[in-house]
């Protein structure tokens, strides 16, 4: 299946949550959904005959810019039927929060842990949402664009950049 | 041994108490075998066969307890900062350390944007050797526990310390 035969199905399935199609400036073909619809999204394309989406390859958060909202990229392999897709939500940077999938896919448990600790995007429904590389008492999201890194971390400089 | 000298048979040498123990060490520099990052590929090269670190007496140990030398090979971040801490905190005196490496001389490759990474590892423990390179080839590495061994014969251990 196409990538545009699959946006078109989830269009007329899911209405206004299935946002756009984005063809042109990605990789890959990426259909844009709405951060809350994300988890039933996810498991109408496993469940499903016609599409089989078993496996979930990768999980991303991503921060464009200061000045735009937060994204998460999901990319998606039947390994039955031999086709991908690419998934893409928004949400704000004031309060970033995305279903979880962690229950559908076990992949995405660790990823979406790896996206919460670099960029504070809040899984809703993550079993076991906590840092996974920065340690506990680690204060802010690294991979933000604004953040600015602290001067001590436990008694130990981190050199200021120029 | 001035005076005492040529005074016995051929097979008996004569030698001060400190010679001797500084000897056995610096020929048996256990060193403790962990690895952070890509460095540890160097130390395990060093310590494999082509390079052979054991003809030096060096064997890699996996418990701080029983080493003698700690080499800090890679990068040290912000997080094992404390481990590596706790670690050499638990090896018995005399310890050495020997930073391998630019990440832990110095942060190396993240210096700039490296808001996870130490910047030199002689932050938390004291360094008694660094070799610089990214990574320093097994060479340098040997070169660095040659240094030790003259850092360790010249080091009375019998005699108090000052501290
Ligand atoms: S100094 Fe270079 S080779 Fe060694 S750990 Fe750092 S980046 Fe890797």
């Amino acid at each position: 299946m196409t990538e545009q035969e699959i946006y078109a199905d989830l269009s007329s399935k899911f209405g206004d949550k299935v946002i756009e199609f984005m063809e042109e400036g990605t990789l890959n073909p990426t259909v844009v959904v709405d951060a809350g619809a994300i988890a039933k999204i996810v498991t109408y394309l496993k469940d499903e005959e016609r599409f089989q989406f078993d496996s979930l390859m990768n999980l991303a958060g991503h921060d464009a810019d200061v000045e735009t909202e937060f994204s998460v990229i999901y990319h998606l392999v039947s390994t039955e039927l031999k086709h991908y897709i690419t998934l893409k939500v928004f949400t704000s940077r004031d309060e970033p929060k995305v279903a979880s999938i962690a229950e559908i896919h076990r992949t995405a448990d660790w990823h979406e842990r790896e996206a919460f600790d670099l960029y504070g995007i809040n899984f809703e429904g993550h079993p076991d949402l906590k840092r996974i590389l920065m340690e506990d008492d680690w204060e802010g999201y690294p991979l933000r664009k604004d953040y600015v890194p602290a001067e001590f971390y436990r008694g130990m400089r981190i050199e200021k950049v120029k | 041994m001035g005076a005492l000298n040529h005074k016995f048979n051929e097979n008996i040498l004569i030698t001060s108490l400190d010679k001797l123990l500084n000897w056995s060490r610096s020929g048996s520099e256990w060193y403790f075998q962990f690895g952070l990052a890509c460095c540890a590929i160097e130390m395990m090269s060093a310590a494999a066969a082509r390079h052979d670190l054991e003809r030096f007496g060096a064997m890699p140990r996996s418990s701080p307890r029983q080493a003698d030398v700690m080499i800090v090979a890679g990068t040290v971040t912000l997080k094992m900062a404390t481990r590596v801490k706790r670690l050499y905190e638990q090896m018995a005196e005399p310890k050495y350390v020997i930073s391998m490496g630019s990440c832990a001389n110095s942060g190396g490759p993240y210096w700039q944007h490296g808001y996870h990474v130490l910047k030199g590892v002689d932050q938390i423990v004291p360094v008694d050797v660094y070799i610089p390179g990214c990574p320093p080839r097994p060479e340098a590495l040997i070169e660095g526990l040659m240094h030790l061994q003259k850092k360790m014969r010249e080091q009375p251990v019998l005699a108090k310390k000052e501290d």
